[in-house]
């Protein structure tokens, strides 16, 4: 029987590995880490789970004994967390290249220094590059739900890539909300159990992890470019096919809120989105012709999704939880990419919520209402930083 | 929509106070969410703990800014905290104390409860002498103060919870739902 329970994102976390009937767990338990291994080592030390829990001694051990499992053709998961994930940079990078469907959970937390274990999107956003694909949730039953469904993405025989599902911290990791625990069989249904076509096997042996000459190594990044490239389309199959059997739609790729025929776009990632929804909603009673797209998978970027979304629309508003050190935030510099050549409007790039600054309806409510000025007077700039403390009046008045 | 604020020290379980809050309001058919303020949690040191409740989805993620209803488990962090930074002008406040009401000023006109939560625990053995586990005692209080949820409701939840001494729990809880103080409380 499914039951709905009052859990964090770290439980809601664990509850989705649990459900997956992941077999081998990889984890090392110091903060950055959260609860969710926590959590996992209990459900298996009380037989709730039954999964191998291999405790290591740091992140980048964790991600590489999750990827000789995942070689074995077990389903593995681990969890992570800001420098911990930083320092699995390398194995994420293998995991991703040697085509293996690890699938972890990352909890978004600020890059020091200054120390932080607030809520940013820096440390997953650093890790874009290395063949992951990126979830971001927007509430716990999302972080459940996705964790689910990332397997069945990763797993798809045309696939076969990592995938990390990502919650901000405290705000979902830590905060209690009721999440639905659905009942075993109907996930078993669902996600069937891992089975590859080729692993590590005594009686069959092969290689793994061989030398790629020069002649090969562009030809394999190829084929994994090819793979990646399908996976918009079976993110979509497969968020199809969960909203058929456990009647939630997390959106795909973008969930599109209030968004038909707007003139301002506003564009959200993570938590935020949540508390944005309210204020959409009093925007849209006080005549303001605005709407929300959440961004919910980074990787893969969903290109033809923004095209469409953005027809007709005057201006995008991106609100951005990160700062990388390019030119902006990471969501509007790759929303641009994709509206190049396609779209002529106004669109502008708010930095907002580093290390878990809070961003309040009221806050939330300025940007917007910043944003759909931009429709008479033209850009002011093309990046802001929100509610710094030198101008707090501004976005606090 | 209803915010409510838990100001608590670590060891006296405000965090689980917010979370049984809002299993009741949860059992009552409302959309919840609970969760303590975002630090590093020290035993002692001043703890913040939120509950929102709502008949609708609750979708604000932000940190709750402008309270209902503030509960204060023990009077000597009102030297530390501004425990009614922001609060509606309605809002309530439920105080953990021996005295009335009235001998309590916080500076502001709005509704004040006591109840003494920290002597409740204690003869119900929750907790030492000396540091008291207030929280089941004190949610009583609040639920009488504020009509939030059915007592009913409350003590099942704690009855359920309640990771130890589930009864002496239950039973603190119906007790200050019974000795509460206030204005307009029989």
């Amino acid at each position: 029987m499914s039951e709905t329970r009052i859990v964090s994102g770290n439980f809601a976390a664990a509850y989705g590995a649990k459900l997956s009937r992941v077999e081998v767990v990889a984890a090392y338990p110091i903060t950055p880490q959260t609860e969710v291994v926590e959590k996992i080592a209990e459900l298996v030390a009380d037989g709730e789970m039954d999964a191998e829990y291999i405790k290591v001694e740091s992140e980048h051990s964790a991600m590489a004994a999750c990827i000789a499992a995942s070689n074995t053709g077990a389903r593995a998961y681990t969890a992570s967390s800001a420098h911990g994930l930083a320092l699995m940079h390398e194995m994420l990078m293998w995991a991703a290249g040697a085509r293996l469907p690890v699938v972890m959970t990352n909890i978004n937390r600020a890059m020091g220094p200054p120390w932080s274990v607030w809520a940013d999107h820096h440390d997953t956003l650093a890790q874009k590059g290395t063949g992951q694909m990126q979830f971001f949730c927007e509430n716990n039953q999302e972080v459940l739900d996705s964790v689910i469904m990332a397997f069945k993405i990763c797993e798809d025989e045309e696939i076969m890539l990592p995938a990390m599902v990502v919650e901000d911290a405290f705000i979902l990791s830590h905060t209690k909300e009721p999440v639905e625990i659905y009942d075993q069989e109907l996930v078993d249904d669902f996600l069937p159990p891992y089975d590859p076509d080729y692993k590590i096997d005594v009686d069959q042996p092969l290689g793994f992890g061989s030398l790629g000459m020069p002649d090969w190594y562009m030809d394999f990044r190829y084929k994994k470019a090819q793979a990646f490239e399908k996976t918009p389309e079976k993110i979509q199959e497969v968020n199809k096919e969960f909203k058929e059997v456990f009647g939630r739609d997390p959106g795909g790729l973008i969930e599109e809120y209030k968004t038909d025929g707007v003139d301002v776009l506003i564009v959200t990632m993570g938590s935020i989105s949540s508390t944005s929804k309210d204020v959409i909603d009093e925007l849209r009673d006080e005549g303001h012709n605005v709407g929300l797209a959440r961004l919910r998978t980074f990787r893969p970027f969903p290109v033809e999704q923004f095209r469409e979304i953005t027809k007709g629309v005057n201006v995008v508003g991106v609100l951005d939880r990160n700062y990388t050190f390019g030119h902006g935030g990471d969501a509007a510099r790759e929303i641009k990419d994709a509206l190049y050549g396609h779209r002529d409007l106004i669109l502008k790039d708010y930095i907002v919520g580093l290390g878990g600054r809070d961003l309040t309806p009221k806050i939330l409510k300025k940007v917007m209402l910043d944003a759909i000025s931009l429709q008479d007077k033209g850009l002011d700039k093309e990046i802001e930083w929100v509610d710094l403390r030198a101008d707090r009046k501004k976005w606090r008045g | 929509m209803k915010e409510i604020r838990f100001h608590g020290r670590g060891g006296q379980g405000a965090v689980t106070a917010s979370e049984f809050l809002a299993r009741a309001a949860f059992a009552e058919e409302n959309d919840v969410q609970s969760f303590p303020m975002y630090g590093v949690e020290r035993r002692g040191a001043p703890v913040t703990a939120f509950t929102r409740v709502d008949s609708k989805a609750v979708r604000n993620k932000a940190q709750i800014h402008e309270p209902d209803i503030v509960i204060v488990m023990d009077m000597a962090l009102l030297d530390a905290v501004d425990v009614t930074d922001g609060l509606k002008p309605d809002g309530k406040v439920i105080l953990n104390t021996e005295k009335a009401p009235e001998e309590v000023d916080l500076g502001v006109d709005n509704p004040k409860y006591t109840v003494d939560a920290s002597s409740i625990a204690v003869e119900h053995r929750l907790g030492s002498e000396v540091a008291p586990i207030v929280n089941t005692a004190i949610l009583g209080a609040v639920v009488r103060a504020t009509g939030l949820v059915k007592i009913e409701t409350l003590v099942d939840v704690v009855r359920k919870n309640a990771p130890a001494k589930k009864e002496e729990n239950a039973k603190a809880t119906e007790q200050a739902y019974e000795e509460v103080r206030g204005e307009d409380l029989e």
